[in-house]
């Protein structure tokens, strides 16, 4: 069976909810310890959201140092798929795996809402199950959520198709250029703010199962790999 | 022991809300003329040993790896001579 890790670190969240996400997709979801370098032989990693080594000193920058992530960052860059949600996604851009920085979101509010994006690029590990321009539903809370990135990162990623989503409708933290989420140039690592993992069952709320995608999309990469 | 302290601001080109959000509180509070206010963090670091050339570079590339995040933010390292 396909075996996705879930890190846990001090303060995160959402990883039982990744971890229900990754079943209902069909894989084995393999809780992974922030203190702990082995990654079990897993076929990829969520990095889940939450507010991990509470958020001292910049969102994702403590966890970015501990002993798994040295391990999911030799990997990634590998070729091993990682995604980061939320939190993940701070994670990952203080590690380096992808460009760019958050920010404290430009209301100075916390947001918790059901957000619209647009997928931008259907071809990475997480998204293949979408198609591109797809419009989806997805639940959205954080609070430092804005995409920050210079004017030369923001125009590479955009001629290379790294935005993978962008918000609709409404722009909930003052991203640059509506960013939602972004790949790595070989589409292996994807971070993005919404939270595909609160909408994988059509109990919870009007986005029922759109963030599904994000878990049968590299559940067959795996399978077919 | 010695004191060595990173100030650690936003980049110039980076919007900064919170300062902002101060800045808009100051007139309500009568502290007038003030055009704009940006918002940092300070480290203050008590340096075991001597505070040498080798020292502030160990702390430069502390500053660089970890206390800044260089993408958005721009650091300066000082000694502090005001300590005891």
């Amino acid at each position: 069976m396909t075996r996705i890790g879930v890190v846990t670190f001090p303060g995160t969240l959402d990883d039982r909810d990744t971890q229900r996400a990754v079943r209902v997709a069909g894989a084995e979801a393999v809780p992974l310890w922030h203190r702990d370098k082995d990654l079990k032989q897993v076929d990829a990693v969520v990095l889940p959201g939450g507010f991990s080594y509470g958020d001292y000193l910049r969102a994702g920058a403590i966890s970015r140092f501990s002993p798994v992530m040295e391990t999911v960052i030799e990997q990634a860059r590998g070729g091993m798929p990682v995604l980061g949600i939320c939190n993940g996604f701070q994670v990952l851009t203080e590690s380096h795996l992808l460009p760019g920085a958050m920010l404290r979101n430009e209301s100075l509010h916390f947001v918790c809402r059901e957000q619209k994006l647009r997928v931008e690029n259907a071809g990475t590990a997480w998204t293949a199950d979408y198609s591109a321009g797809q419009e989806i539903h997805i639940p959205l809370k954080n609070i430092d959520g804005r995409y920050t990135a210079d004017e030369r990162t923001l125009d590479m990623l955009e001629a290379e198709g790294r935005v993978a989503f962008r918000y609709l409708d409404v722009n909930p933290n003052g991203s640059q250029r509506d960013i939602a989420g972004i790949t790595n140039e070989a589409g292996n690592v994807v971070g993005l703010m919404p939270h595909p993992e609160h909408a994988v069952e059509p109990l919870i709320g009007t986005a029922g199962t759109d963030g599904l995608g994000f878990f049968t999309s590299i559940l067959k990469k795996l399978v077919a790999a | 022991m010695a004191r060595v302290v990173v100030d650690v601001m936003l980049k110039p080109e980076i919007l900064d809300p919170q300062g902002q959000a101060v800045q808009r509180a100051l007139p309500r509070l009568g502290f007038e003329g003030i055009a704009d206010v940006r918002q940092g963090k300070r480290f203050e670091l008590e340096v075991e040993g001597p505070v040498d050339d080798a020292a502030l570079a160990r702390i430069r590339e502390m500053a660089e790896t970890f206390l800044a995040n260089t993408v958005i933010e721009d650091f300066t390292v000082r000694v502090d001579g005001s300590g005891s």
